[in-house]
């Protein structure tokens, strides 16, 4: 096994970050612990941009990409913060299970 | 083992194992002060991957404005007197099975892809350029993200606002 790090060897690690991301994402009930798996996946995609403009054709678009990327996740945390404020205003519970306004 | 390999798979278990602990911790705090692990260490890869400015960004974005919003949010849902904090999660096998499937996918697409690589930027300060694609090639996007901005910060005050109509 090559221990020099590569580009896959980023991509595996960013690809094990983004599973972690996504399992928090979809077994958390609290909406704030949710949130932290959206963060860690946006990371790992952040990972990748950076790895491909490291190891890519040169240039450095791969890191304007990932400051834009960043500049998202601060616009959606501050959005989806407030969204779980209301809910838990309304509901008295962080707890997405709660929200089933919607529901048929 | 050069030193860069070594600081690599410092990172990589400093990132996954808190990234772990994050998702795995039955304690909110504990998840959010693992976070903190995580943006750290994602920084070190990008200082290992030549990316300064970003590392910075990282660092001021994430660990100095995210988190800590994040850490509001633990402290505004939960009452005061519940100290532990516990969460419970719901559906943990299930949702095992889909991340370990999207996890042996991606691992699949990144080894086995003939990536067209390069030579790649050689190692110096990218701020300057940063900026100058920021203000060039990417002016139109600079621009939306900042209205992005504006229209995300006035949007979050006035979900949370108490109305006094309703």
């Amino acid at each position: 096994m090559n221990l020099e790090p590569g580009l896959a060897h980023y991509l595996v690690v960013s690809a094990a970050l983004f599973a972690l991301g996504l399992l928090g994402l979809i077994t958390r009930r609290n909406a704030v612990q949710a949130l932290m798996g959206v963060e860690l996946m946006l990371n790992s995609a952040n990972i990748n941009l950076v790895a491909f403009n490291r190891f890519g054709t040169g240039g450095i678009d791969g890191q304007v990409f990932g400051t834009f990327v960043i500049v998202v996740a601060a616009a959606e945390v501050a959005v989806a913060l407030a969204l779980v404020l209301t809910l838990y205003r309304a509901r008295r519970t962080p707890n997405l299970d709660a929200a089933t306004s919607l529901r048929g | 083992m050069t030193a860069s390999a070594f600081v690599f798979w410092v990172l990589a278990t400093i990132v996954l194992g808190s990234a772990a602990v994050v998702v795995l911790s039955r304690s909110l705090i504990n998840s959010a002060f693992a976070l903190l692990a995580t943006f750290a260490g994602v920084a070190g890869f990008y200082v290992l991957l030549g990316a300064d400015f970003l590392a910075a960004v990282q660092f001021l974005v994430y660990v100095g404005g995210i988190l800590i919003l994040l850490v509001f949010g633990v402290m505004l849902t939960h009452r005061i007197q519940d100290l532990d904090l516990r969460a419970e999660a719901r559906q943990l096998v299930p949702g095992l099975f889909v991340a370990a499937g999207v996890f042996a996918l991606l691992t699949a697409v990144a080894t086995r892809t003939p990536w067209a690589q390069g030579p790649g930027r050689e190692l110096s300060a990218t701020t300057a350029d940063i900026g100058r694609a920021f203000l060039g090639k990417y002016l139109l996007p600079f621009e939306a993200a900042s209205i992005l901005l504006l229209v995300a910060l006035i949007g979050a005050a006035l979900i949370v606002r108490k109305r006094e109509d309703a």
